[in-house]
């Protein structure tokens, strides 16, 4: 494998800045709107876009969540082993609000399936938007599009897209891992 | 991400202490699914789970089906009083018949120690132990422990004292096990006659002052008396044993600490515990039924990822 890097700090920077004010132009008025992240990887992306969000639109009680599929998930007992479950944290009612999922990479659409079945758990959002830092192109397997891209990639299925974050890695960085022979 | 590391739960003897911690941090999450307005996730959804009931019980089917239900397997219940195991057919013959109609786990109680491990080497489908005579009720130690672990932050260092009927007690021997891979320092409590002779060799205290014992502990756990499996008059009187190790409010007040109090039910209330107690603060009963249901939720969800 040969990681080549597909964002740099500064990049993604800007571009989850670039994101939250295109939220902040759809939506403007926040409190009815919750923005919720992905376990485990989406949490940290969609913590950024919500601080920024904050900052723009000086609303301070913008609802933020944390939503766990593994439950949900439709590959259990097809992988080898069962899925280790993280933390779930919604304090507050979804019923009626403007959800806007967030996660880092958005490839087969599966986790998004099984993110809006988990989503139902807690009420009937009103509406329900996805933001992706990097969508992986034509690789879905379901029908399901990114309302809010950071950047958009072509891979091969076999490639692999890494997100690190400052709070988990030490650093912002994303890196493309291509298989020898994919060029 | 990690498994179980076994296909069945026969005891808590055949199970390792990372499985224990593995199977609380799942029925964390599970915990926090049940107190939602929602209940219930799709995992099991293509997965057909047998309740086998060859003996009574209330709670504990209960909490398996809602849990197996919350889980959205399907449910199919069996109870011998009503089946052919009155017209003569063996538990193998029993269980092969129901398997036969394709189903991928059986939860099982029996009133014969050992039936499980027995079954085990005889059919293919998972295999949960609801509970084998006087043998072990693993479900019932993992929920114990886990409500210590949730009321007082950990197991590991914690002194619990089990009271009562020691020698007929499932419950005793799986919470024994259980709370010395944890860490926990066990002692039990009873009536000579209801204390098994060898119990020390299981590295637990016996004591036969109920005082004393609740001035060592920080948790009691108070067993029923099980009337319906002593053939034979181990103690003079109800009333008698009542006087001697029935935890009254007096007793509580008169220690120098707060200790909790656990009961795994059915209780008699007024023989090993008065109701005062049973719903004091001190007890924590309640919650152990709910943590039940998260619990097996826990344990079949970590078996069933092992299928197919």
């Amino acid at each position: 494998m040969e990681p080549k890097v597909l964002l740099t700090a500064a990049r993604m920077a800007v571009m989850i800045r670039r994101m939250a004010y295109e939220l902040y132009e759809n939506y403007t008025d926040f409190d009815n709107t919750a923005i919720i992240g992905l376990q485990p990887r989406g949490t940290i992306f969609a913590k950024r876009v919500h601080g920024m969000l904050t900052e723009i639109s000086g609303n301070k009680n913008i609802p933020f969540g944390e939503l766990d599929v593994t439950f949900h998930r439709d590959d259990f007992r097809r992988g080898n082993e069962p899925l280790t479950p993280n933390i779930n944290s919604m304090n507050f009612i979804i019923e009626g609000k403007r959800v806007i999922l967030m996660d880092d990479v958005l490839y087969t659409g599966r986790s998004v399936r099984a993110a809006m079945d988990a989503l139902t758990a807690y009420g009937r959002p009103s509406k329900v938007e996805l933001a992706a830092l990097i969508d992986r192109r034509y690789s879905r397997e379901l029908p399901i599009e990114p309302d809010y891209t950071g950047e958009a990639v072509d891979t091969r299925a076999n490639d692999k897209v890494k997100v690190e974050w400052q709070e988990k890695n030490g650093n912002d960085c994303v890196w493309l891992l291509t298989v020898e022979g994919n060029k | 991400m990690s498994s179980l590391s076994t296909r069945h739960l026969l005891g808590i003897k055949q199970i390792s202490d990372a499985d224990i911690r593995l199977i609380f941090e799942t029925a964390d999450n599970f915990k926090a699914v049940i107190n939602r307005p929602i209940k219930k996730v799709p995992s099991l959804r293509d997965i057909t789970i047998a309740n086998l009931f060859f003996e009574n019980s209330t709670r504990t089917r209960v909490s398996f089906e809602l849990a197996e239900k919350r889980l959205s397997a399907d449910v199919v219940n069996f109870s011998s009083s009503s089946s052919s195991v009155s017209k003569g057919e063996t538990l193998i013959d029993t269980v092969k018949n129901i398997l036969s109609m394709k189903v991928d786990m059986v939860v099982m109680r029996h009133p014969k120690p050992g039936a499980h491990l027995f079954l085990s080497k005889h059919i293919d489908a998972q295999i949960i132990n609801a509970g084998d005579g006087t043998h072990e009720h693993p479900t019932q130690a993992l929920l114990d422990a886990f409500s210590i672990r949730e009321k007082l932050g950990d197991v590991a260092g914690k002194k619990v004292v089990i009271v009562g009927d020691i020698l007929h007690s499932r419950v005793a021997l799986s919470n024994i096990l259980c709370l010395q891979k944890l860490g926990a320092e066990v002692m039990v409590c009873g009536p000579t006659t209801l204390i098994p002779k060898y119990i020390h060799e299981l590295g637990v205290k016996v004591e036969y002052d109920l005082r004393k014992a609740l001035n060592w502990c920080d948790v009691a756990n108070m067993l029923r008396i099980q009337l319906e499996r002593q053939d034979i008059k181990y103690f003079p009187s109800l009333r008698e044993y009542s006087l001697q190790y029935g935890l009254t409010l007096d007793i509580l007040n008169g220690l120098d600490k707060e200790i909790t109090i656990m009961h795994p039910g059915p209780i008699n209330r007024g023989v090993e515990i008065t109701s005062e107690v049973a719903d004091s603060e001190h007890s924590i009963i309640l919650q152990q039924v709910e943590n039940g249901v998260a619990i097996r939720m826990a344990v079949m969800y970590l078996l069933a990822g092992q299928v197919g």
